[in-house]
């Protein structure tokens, strides 16, 4: 596995394709019955080992664009291709973390760990593994609590390695960190550094936060609303560790808030001054 | 709570009534009980009798209450959880005591209440003490008609609202049947199923099968609707094949409709299971109401009704201790 730790995070070009999102149009209907574009003609191609965030305001298409990634829909034109298969249906190798956790209140954290295990029929030979996510995700000691007994980054932080167990080539994150407070996410984000570092999976992280998509990403996709398209795609070569508060940094961040501008969106409330 | 409070006031020496010293309101409250029991006891013993019965199984029953309280008492002593309850408890069994008091002077001791249709606790007692072979009989053959009937619907209904929640031909097909067959009351298929079963007893099993399958079936179907459709994507993400997904996601997450059902079905089968044994039956609570009231032995009938209560309590404990073992992760919500 390539671990990509303090070189550039841009992509590799030596790196096979991953993820390739070829003209891709989805449309839903409104209430009215009128078509709404979610995605317009939309291409991406994302290389082994990549950690691409998309940005963009609330309605732009991120969401349906992860979903159509995973397999949990399919578009009315364009094509995608993981590993050069086109994709018909969800699979274990391209993992989903949702919004909201999503874990499976019925089941223990130790259980919810295990489910991609058990659901593959693999549990058996990798019954060690779950005690090893566990720690990794920082949850000894909850194995036997159920979801509703767990804080919400806690919650967050199992359905990452839920999802990881399964060793995905690529994990689509929908804005995992999104119902959190800024500790937490904070937090939340240096393991989800430290996972990818580690893995080397490669991550598609849908999310509102421009610090967020700088601080995480090799390539911050900036995408637009009505209809959903990708605007700019801007590459941030500094070096892992990053610093939130160096000049590179600030610079980074206020080229992507000025490109954001640039498309035409309403920066999220928080960059507003 | 309020209980808490009182001994809370009662150690601030703010109770004027318990004097100054907490310690002897709570102490009065636990024993509360005890002296109340002893009161209906002191009444079989003390009072002279307007009506001549053997008094010895009342005596016997409330000795037990005597004893109950008073075991409560000593243990207590020992645990402040069983502290706590026997604190909880104390008012109503106590209230329990002086009502049994009260009754038993209104109706044997001084006979204000009219026989035969409202005897007196003593004469309960003695009528059940002495009928208790039959009694017991009928119990057993209740419970057992009632385990079959309710048991084999509740799987049935359980079943049924897995085709009609999984499956979409089975849903088409079955959900407009069940749904015209279930709100037919039971017992309208009395005369149906003792034309077409060879015994009362299989015709009563049918019956309440029929009337617990409805209720259960349909809170099946509703919890499989309701689910949210986030957990199949996870679960399918996560490589769950559709069989997997209904055994680890579809139906833990209909468990607690589920038991909504059967709570519905229950009390509906308690109804059902005496209604049919009232008709045709040739043993059952039911069936021993409707023949002492044939014979216008109305303490039987009472008797018989105590039973059923007890029974049917216990049965809705067992029920509940299930559902509580299931539903560990159901709490809190
Ligand atoms: N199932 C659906 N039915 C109808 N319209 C939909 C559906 N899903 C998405 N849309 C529409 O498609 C557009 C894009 O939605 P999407 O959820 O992808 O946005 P998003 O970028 O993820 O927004 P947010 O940041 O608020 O999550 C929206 O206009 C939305 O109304
Ligand atoms: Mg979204």
């Amino acid at each position: 596995m390539d671990r990509g730790k303090t070189e550039t995070a841009s992509p590799a070009d030596a790196l096979p394709v991953v993820v390739e999102v070829k003209n891709v149009t989805r449309e839903f209907r409104d209430g009215r019955g009128n078509g709404v574009a979610a995605l317009d003609n939309v291409s991406l191609s994302v290389r082994q080992g990549e950690f691409v965030s998309l940005i963009g305001p609330s309605g732009c298409g991120k969401t349906s664009l992860l979903r159509l990634i995973a397999g949990l829909d399919a578009p009315q034109a364009g094509e995608i291709l993981a590993d050069g298969e086109p994709v018909t249906g969800t699979s274990y190798e391209r993992g989903y973390v949702f919004q909201q956790a999503n874990l499976f209140p019925w089941e223990t954290v130790e259980e919810n760990i295990a489910f991609g295990l058990k659901a593959r029929g693999v549990y058996t030979e990798h019954r060690a593994d779950v005690a090893e996510y566990l720690v990794m995700a920082g949850l000894k000691g909850f194995e036997r609590a159920y979801p509703h007994q767990i804080s919400g980054g806690m919650a967050q932080r199992a359905a990452l390695v839920r999802s990881l167990i399964n060793r995905p080539r690529v994990l689509l994150l929908d804005e995992p960190m999104g119902a959190l407070d800024s500790f937490t996410r904070m937090d939340l984000q240096e393991k989800l550094l430290e996972l990818w570092q580690s893995f080397g999976t490669t991550m598609i992280l849908v999310t509102h936060d421009i610090d967020e998509a700088v601080y995480l990403s090799g390539r911050v996709v900036i995408m637009t609303p009505r209809p959903g398209r990708i605007s700019e795609i801007i590459g941030i070569g500094s070096p892992f560790p990053r610093n939130r508060g160096s000049a590179v940094f600030v610079e980074l961040r206020n080229r992507v808030l000025k490109k954001f501008h640039l498309a035409g969106a309403e920066p999220p409330a928080e960059y507003a001054i | 709570m309020f209980l808490e409070r009182q001994r809370n006031n009662g150690n601030n020496g703010n109770n004027g009534n318990n004097g100054n010293n907490g310690n002897n309101g709570t102490k009065t409250l636990i024993l509360l009980p005890v002296f109340a029991f002893l009161l209906p006891l002191a009444g079989s013993f003390l009072l002279p009798a307007a009506r001549p019965f053997d008094e010895t199984p009342y005596r016997t029953l409330v000795g037990f209450g005597v004893l109950y309280a008073a075991g409560g008492c000593v243990l207590s002593f020992f645990s402040e959880r069983v502290r706590a309850a026997v604190l909880f408890r104390s008012c109503f069994l106590a209230a329990a005591g002086i009502a049994l008091f009260v009754w038993d002077i209104l109706s044997t001791r001084t006979g204000v209440f009219p026989l035969p249709f409202f005897p007196g606790p003593v004469q309960i007692a003695e009528v059940a003490w002495f009928d208790r072979a039959e009694l017991w009989r009928s119990t057993l053959y209740s419970l057992r008609l009632f385990s079959y009937g309710f048991v084999s619907g509740t799987i049935l209904g359980v079943g049924t609202g897995i085709l009609i929640g999984w499956y979409g031909e089975w849903r088409y097909w079955l959900s407009p049947v069940m749904r015209l067959c279930g709100i037919i009351p039971a017992v309208a298929w009395i005369p149906f199923g003792m034309a077409v079963f060879p015994s009362s007893f299989i015709t009563g099993v049918f019956i309440i099968a029929i009337c617990s399958w409805f209720p259960v079936a349909l809170a099946t179907a509703n919890g499989f609707a309701s689910i949210r459709r986030s957990h199949f994507e996870a679960a399918r993400i996560l490589g769950a094949s559709d069989g997997f997904a209904l055994r680890h996601v579809a139906i833990p997450a209909a468990v607690p409709s589920i038991f909504t059902g059967i709570s519905a079905a229950t009390g509906l089968s308690f109804c059902t299971l005496v209604v049919s044994e009232m008709v045709g039956a040739e043993a059952g609570l039911g069936w021993y109401i409707n023949w002492a009231k044939g014979w216008s032995v109305y303490s039987k009938v009472y008797a018989a009704i105590i039973v059923m209560a007890v029974l049917f309590s216990a049965i809705l404990a067992l029920i509940g201790f299930v559902r509580g073992r299931l539903l560990v992760w159901h709490e809190g919500r």
